[in-house]
């Protein structure tokens, strides 16, 4: 590594740690709560190849009790640093991860992350998925948090869907792009768009 | 306020909380473990609440506390100056003004919407509790949704008292899964927990979060012959005359003498200010 990416390792952290991650995970929540909602989320300048969204994700729940699985694009040892610096959260395999970043076909096989127990169920992985955008809805979702249906771009509906079919247990994800989030928990029922 | 990191809680606290919160709205109505920290107040006091609104709040909400529906009392008053400090939040007693609410066994009268948050203070968390003692067991009960025994309680509520007495901590189910405890709320708010705005659960004593997403169903258990009934005590507000609203019996003296006021103060003070007047309103007003 040069002079140049150690100093980026020390850069793009919260500027005030409090109230950004405050915000962010106001954003975070809404998503959560909304699912299919997009919300705008900002603060952390992680290394070039993740979002703003992402990056600002990991800085807001990561700390050194979460294990973070990395998928292969986007791991890099200026992600694996800077994360490290600003969270301290171990870098851990999928089977293993509370929280698990990257692009959909580089975090599959979807089924090699903890799903929960059938007593703990929140003992699950997030996974944080960058996406191209949300501009291209090809799923309809119902549940809990929609009033009545929502839509969304997903980048595999049947996928979601057949972790949807082990709620309680199952994985959460947010989807992120640019400075934006959306997140679809287990309970969401999601039909395909024809 | 630079004395204090924002909200009180460090950054690693809320973190984890916040944790928690995600995956609670992720299954509504589960209760997710959570490392509770000591506040500085008394179990009891609201200290699952406060986590729970300290890992929530951000600088330009305003908040609003209420205890019973009252936003001048003792628990009230402490707990909103405590983020006014704290925090730094301005704070309100009107609920349309409030983005985020926390409240001791209450659901306000107004129709809360998106933009708002409801953190509650949960005593027992676990609604099977007072049925099965150990958590071993209550965790496999919910595990298989084997929540049976909860409707004998139910009914035999009914065969002892002809009616379902069971009359706050109205055991509820949510989103056709988990049966939750709504906290010590009058029945009479139970169907007001289909709502548009956020419900976060605290128990500080017990360690456990919780959540509602918005629109989520929540169900009162009941039985087909005996369905539910969210009551309340069968009179207008002697301040405000509302009809519609939750109220608190006051004994007046020793002569037999009562009146009833809605519980929900700003709902109360709102209405009068609008111009009704219950049958004792214009004395108290004077």
């Amino acid at each position: 590594m040069n002079q140049m990416t150690d100093n980026a390792v020390y850069a793009g952290g919260f500027s005030n740690p409090p109230v950004a991650s405050a915000h962010a995970f106001r954003a975070a929540m809404n998503a959560m709560a909304r699912p299919g909602m997009v919300q705008e989320i900002t603060g952390a300048t992680p290394p070039e190849g993740i979002s703003l969204a992402a990056g600002s994700l990991l800085l807001t729940l990561c700390d050194p009790e979460t294990g973070v699985f990395l998928a292969p694009d986007v791991d890099s040892d200026a992600l694996r640093g800077w994360l490290t610096f600003h969270t301290g959260a171990p870098i851990v395999a999928a089977e293993e991860a509370d929280f698990a970043l990257g692009g959909w076909d580089a975090l599959m096989p979807l089924d090699r992350f903890p799903i929960g127990t059938a007593e703990y169920p929140d003992r699950s992985t997030t996974l944080i998925v960058e996406v191209a955008g949300f501009d291209a809805p090809n799923a309809t979702l119902s549940g809990p948090g929609i009033k009545d249906t929502a839509q969304i771009a997903l980048p595999d509906p049947a996928a979601c869907a057949g972790n949807a079919m082990l709620y309680p247990l199952g994985v959460d994800f947010f989807f992120t792009s640019g400075t934006q989030v959306a997140a679809l928990p287990r309970s969401t029922q999601i039909r395909a768009e024809a | 306020m630079s004395d204090y990191n924002f909200a009180y809680l460090d950054e690693q606290t809320k973190r984890m909380i916040r944790r928690a919160i995600l995956k609670g709205l992720a299954v509504p109505g589960y209760q997710v473990p959570f490392a509770s920290r000591e506040m500085p107040m008394p179990y009891g006091w609201g200290t699952g609440g406060v986590q729970v609104s300290a890992a929530t709040l951000t600088p330009e909400d305003t908040f609003k506390v209420i205890d019973q529906g009252a936003d001048d009392t003792t628990n009230a008053v402490s707990i909103r100056k405590f983020f006014e400090r704290t925090a730094g939040v301005a704070t309100t007693e009107e609920t349309e003004k409030a983005s985020v609410i926390q409240t001791r066994h209450r659901i306000p009268e107004a129709e809360l919407t998106e933009d708002q948050i409801l953190v509650y203070q949960v005593p027992i968390p676990e609604p099977l509790r007072f049925l099965e003692p150990r958590e071993t067991e209550t965790r496999k009960m919910h595990a298989l949704q084997e929540y049976g025994l909860m409707h004998v309680k139910l009914y035999e509520d009914i065969s002892q008292h002809g009616a379902i007495a069971t009359s706050y901590a109205y055991p509820v189910k949510v989103s056709d899964r988990y049966v939750m405890d709504p906290s010590p709320i009058p029945k009479f708010d139970n169907p007001k927990m289909e709502m548009a705005a956020i419900q976060l659960f605290g128990a500080g004593r017990e360690q456990r979060i919780y959540a509602v997403p918005p629109y989520t169903s929540v169900v009162s258990l009941d039985f087909e012959d005996y369905p539910f009934e969210a009551s309340k005590a069968d009179h207008p507000c002697d301040l405000c005359a509302a009809e519609d609203s939750y109220l608190d019996e006051v004994i007046l003296d020793d002569a037999g003498n009562r009146m009833f006021v809605c519980s929900d103060t700003d709902y109360c003070r709102s209405r009068r200010e609008a111009g009704h007047v219950g049958r004792l309103g214009e004395e108290a007003a004077a």
